[in-house]
């Protein structure tokens, strides 16, 4: 049978199991928008802002593993998508963005609606294609899906002129066969003989330290490290971006690392003779000046992306491939050699950690129970927060002082429950992040744990969560102010507040809330808050949005001092250094 | 340091872009750039002359690499190679050809034209020979410049190929 442009597209989605479609039309799109109407298995979502759509399919994308799909207009359709497609890019997210675009005769012409969407991706996509053809539209999306999701996952986008689409031009779907590409073959296993020297040098330290980032998420490899450190028993941190992927209530779990990470976590990573990072990048919030990073400790770097290793801080023992199947031949490796970890050595080790989470560690209890403030402090709605959702919950997050709260008081046991743009630290991703989990998960709790900054980003998102019946619970840590800002502004600017608070002018939560159709609470008083919560978490099929007010002042410790600090220099409080 | 890194890269809408938007993206420099389609005409070999350390050149190797339309990449600089560029040279009304028709014989130069108000020579040679050439031409009336951009090829038994 033939088919137009636009079925073929729709058809050709359905072919890799895609089930929603985040979006938003305008005339150029409007061929591929008639096909959507024309079959019933893909569902779209409408959002309110092509930002949302972006966000909403990489908070899928992240929740289940799967490639997140986006649909938007030429023009200014596709420039909203531009945030979107860089938040995915900084945390390789397989998402797959279909573009309008101008007619062929008109491309080049200044035409109405007519941004160069290829040109200006370009830096922020992993790959990108201009279809030419109507008949070569099967075989660019499987290649499309390919690319986004293999090797290291990432952004593609696919800008289809208006004319190619055309309901009148039908070709016969040709079904793709494998996709094989002779420029793009990216690892999966690991070269053995690396594998025998990373298990030689692990077996042989004596201040070993497992630094596991988002790669390791993203390859599904929590059961390997897990299976890894059971034969270890070595301390293990978390990026940001890595939370989730070994368990927080693991007693070799020291927190998350790097500018906010904890006392101990930071100053095992300082103090270590061996760092062994999976699926991490050295990024500059974890490693301080590169410089006087890990003085004393030999690098072992698993990554698939060979671009990462040796880029910031230099690998002693490089290993390429996919994190899971590296960890598996490591573990295999591991339980074959002769030699034997020195168990007093590491026991000292371990020891050594526990002192230090005794000295500096986050108290975890602080917040809860001794507080005699009567302000609520942001710490304590996240562990208010844990405590009412069992610490079960899906949580998506913004940017900002409360996304660091939420990191460190909420504890993840599981990967893919925290959901945060963390390396491009794009304020707006919490909410249409969490429409794309719901959307997943639909029987699952979904938290946005977010800031009165951050939410207002993105905050027309509510209309859709209306429209699709999305009763994600959205928790605003309103401190009245752009937080994060105005703590460097504390630390750095002697408290010049220079545009990081809002004179009076933020809305009524509650009555927005309420505008959209949703339900609202603000919390102002300590006491109300646990039980609020409890409330709030019950109404399993509303959208909730709690205001809660907090105190103004507090500042997010531990803190990494920057510049030319390595990581045991850390601020512990206002005004106090470790 | 100098590099010239060789490329094969999928003839395909925008590779090239890809190729020169990543030098810039990472803060790197394109000192010269020469492309054009080889073998059956679905890929196109680029050299690239560059500068820069040798972790610097190593991870700029890695990021090309990853670009989905780079099929191969190489440091040309690591090892022995060939390396040429091609210059045409427009000049002035000349007095004493034979002088010129010396100077660039080494580099295998032709006189392509000289008549009464100008001269265009063609040369090819190694960058380095090249900018001495230009050089020594200094009295001469030069009006116009242009160069190839080097390209090269591994010595004898190594090769960059499909
Ligand atoms: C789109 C965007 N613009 C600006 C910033 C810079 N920025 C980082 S945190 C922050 C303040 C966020 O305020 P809020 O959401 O209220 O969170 P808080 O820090 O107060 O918890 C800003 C402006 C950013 N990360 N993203
Ligand atoms: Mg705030």
């Amino acid at each position: 049978m033939k088919l137009s442009g636009g079925d073929m597209l729709l058809r050709a989605l359905r072919e890799e199991g895609v089930k929603f479609i985040f979006g938003y039309p305008g005339g150029a799109a409007l061929h591929i928008y008639d096909a959507i109407f024309r079959q019933k298995k893909i569902e779209h979502i409408l959002v309110r802002h092509e930002q949302g759509a972006t966000h909403a399919a990489d908070g899928y994308a992240r929740a289940t593993g799967k490639p997140g799909v986006v649909f938007v207009t030429s023009g200014p359709g596709a420039t909203n998508a531009i945030t979107g497609l860089a938040t995915a890019f900084m945390d390789s997210i397989p998402l797959v963005v279909i573009s309008g675009q101008v007619a062929s005769h008109l491309i080049g012409t200044d035409s109405f609606q007519e941004t160069d969407m290829m040109g200006v991706s370009r830096p922020i996509v992993k790959h990108s294609y201009l279809v030419q053809k109507t008949e070569d539209i099967p075989a660019i999306i499987s290649e499309a899906f390919h690319v986004a999701t293999t090797g290291r996952p990432g952004p593609v986008v696919i800008d289809i002129p208006k004319d190619i689409t055309a309901p009148e031009n039908k070709f016969e779907y040709k079904k793709p066969v494998k996709v094989n590409l002779r420029s793009y073959q990216p690892k999966i296993h690991p070269h053995p003989g690396q594998i025998k020297k990373a298990a030689k040098a692990i077996l042989s330290s004596e201040r070993p330290v497992i630094y596991a980032g988002g790669g390791a998420i993203i390859s599904n490899a929590s059961k390997q490290l897990k299976a890894l450190n059971k034969i270890l028993n070595i301390p293990v941190t978390n990026t940001l971006m890595g939370l989730g992927s070994y368990p927080a209530k693991d007693k070799h779990f020291m927190g998350m690392l790097g500018m906010h990470g904890t006392y101990q976590a930071n100053m095992a990573m300082h103090k270590a003779d061996l760092i062994l990072a999976i699926g991490a990048r050295f990024d500059d919030r974890i490693t301080n000046t590169p410089s006087k990073f890990a003085p004393d400790a030999r690098i072992i770097h698993i990554d698939v992306d060979p671009a990462s290793i040796s880029k910031i801080i230099n690998a002693d023992i490089p290993i390429v491939g996919q994190v899971k199947e590296s960890l598996d031949a490591l573990i295999k490796e591991i339980k074959r050699s002769k030699i034997k970890i020195d168990s007093e050595a590491i026991g000292k080790w371990n020891k050594q950690i526990t002192e230090w989470t005794q000295l500096h560690g986050l108290d975890h209890e602080m917040y809860l129970k001794k507080s005699k403030s009567k302000m609520i402090k942001p710490q304590e709605v996240v562990q208010q927060i844990y405590q009412a959702t069992k610490g079960d919950a899906y949580v998506t997050s913004d940017v900002g002082q409360h996304q660091m709260f939420a990191a460190q008081y909420y504890h993840f046991n599981k990967p893919r429950r925290w959901i945060n743009s963390g390396g491009l630290g794009t304020m707006g991703f919490g909410l249409p992040a969490a429409m794309g989990v719901k959307l997943a998960f639909p029987k699952k709790e979904v938290v946005c744990i977010t800031g009165e900054g951050s939410i207002q980003m993105c905050i027309q998102e509510l209309s859709t969560c209306l429209q699709y019946g999305l009763p994600v619970k959205i928790i605003n840590i309103n401190n009245q102010a752009l937080g994060m800002v105005r703590q460097w502004q504390d630390m750095q600017y002697s408290g010049r507040y220079a545009a990081s608070t809002y004179e009076e002018s933020l809305p009524d939560f509650v009555k927005l809330a309420e505008a959209y159709g949703h339900k609202g609470f603000k919390v102002t008083q300590r006491n109300k808050l646990g039980p609020t919560l409890e409330k709030v978490f019950r109404m399993k099929d509303k959208l909730v949005f709690v205001d809660v007010y907090v105190d103004q002042s507090e500042h997010v410790y531990p803190m990494l001092v920057a510049p030319n600090g390595s990581m045991e220099d850390m601020w512990l409080s206002k005004g106090k250094k470790a | 340091m100098k590099r010239v890194l060789a490329m094969l890269v999928e003839n395909k809408p925008g590779a090239l872009a890809r190729v020169v938007g990543l030098f810039h993206q990472r803060g790197y420099n394109i000192e010269s750039l020469n492309v054009a389609p080889v073998d059956d005409g679905s890929y196109s070999r680029l050299t690239v002359s560059t500068r820069g350390t040798e972790s610097a050149v190593e991870q700029i190797m890695k990021q090309i690499n990853k670009l989905i339309d780079i099929i191969k990449v190489a440091d040309l600089t690591e090892g022995e190679h060939h390396e040429l560029e091609l210059a045409l040279i427009k000049l002035g009304k000349i007095k004493d050809l034979k002088s010129i028709k010396k100077k660039i014989k080494p580099l295998n130069g032709k006189v392509i034209k000289n008549d009464s108000s100008s001269c265009v020579l063609s040369v090819t040679g190694t960058s380095i020979d090249i900018n001495n050439l230009i050089k020594s031409l200094k009295r001469n009336k030069i009006i116009e410049t242009v160069r190839s951009g080097s390209i090269g090829l591994h010595e004898s038994n190594k090769t960059l190929t499909i």
